[in-house]
């Protein structure tokens, strides 16, 4: 299956994009394409366990199935205000 | 019509924002102006750059509005923060609070800024003077209680 990658701030600086399209077996976990990114891109590691992850635009965990077509987002800590 | 979240790239204006409050049995109102300072840790500040997951910024914004709701029933809260770049000086973020009574609004005010910072996904790029950094501030997380309780109890100190 097929999904959205959605990356912010420092995660899309390192990834050199802010969507990405990745392919991802089925019943897969928002943590298993979060693996697949830093086997990619392994700037993004220290980021393990300071992100949140999105699905659909919804906040979600990382044990949580993904479905082909989903968007999936990686978001580093926030700072608005 | 003024929504009463919003992310927007427009310049915020705050007397909008207060309209788009239902001031039927209020009797105060507070805005909070969230401003780009020209300095922080130390550093001269020289412009920020806000990025914002959109869709699911304006819905944090939504959820804040109703968690004041459950807080202060009879208090009406708008949220509108800006993205993209902003020079010194100009406003980042804009609350409006209404209540029969001037201590829940000031509350709900200070409630909402706090849970922003908390929850809503947007980020500061700070260009200062000799580089240029991505602020990380809280992991969001808005079913931790914790966060939220912290919030509250700075709001109603």
């Amino acid at each position: 299956m097929r999904v959205t990658v959605r990356l912010f701030a420092r995660l899309r600086d390192i990834a050199g994009a802010g969507e990405l399209q990745r392919e991802a077996p089925g019943g897969a976990t928002v943590g298993a394409v979060w693996a697949g990114l830093v086997a990619e891109y392994p700037e993004l590691s220290p980021y393990e366990k300071s992100i949140s992850c999105a699905v659909n635009a919804d906040y979600s965990r990382f044990t949580a199935a993904v479905a082909d077509g989903d968007e999936v987002a990686f978001l580093p800590p926030v700072s608005g205000g | 019509m003024v929504p009463l979240t919003a992310i927007t790239t427009a310049p915020l204006d705050t007397e909008a924002l207060v309209c788009a409050l239902d001031t039927t049995g209020i009797g105060a109102v507070t805005t909070f102006i969230g401003l780009v300072r020209d300095h922080n840790l130390g550093r001269r500040v020289l412009h920020l750059e806000y990025e914002a997951y959109e869709a699911l910024a304006v819905k944090g914004l939504d959820r804040i509005v109703s968690e004041s709701l459950e807080q202060w029933p009879a208090v009406r809260v708008a949220i509108h923060h800006r993205i993209g770049r902003m020079e010194i000086g100009e406003a980042s973020v804009a609350i409006a609070a209404a209540s029969p009574h001037r201590a829940d609004a000031f509350a709900a005010s200070r409630y909402a800024i706090e849970r922003i910072k908390q929850i809503v996904p947007i980020w500061k790029h700070e260009y200062f003077e000799g580089g240029d950094v991505w602020i990380e501030g809280a992991t969001a997380d808005p079913d931790n209680t914790e966060a939220r309780s912290q919030a509250l109890k700075i709001a109603c100190a």
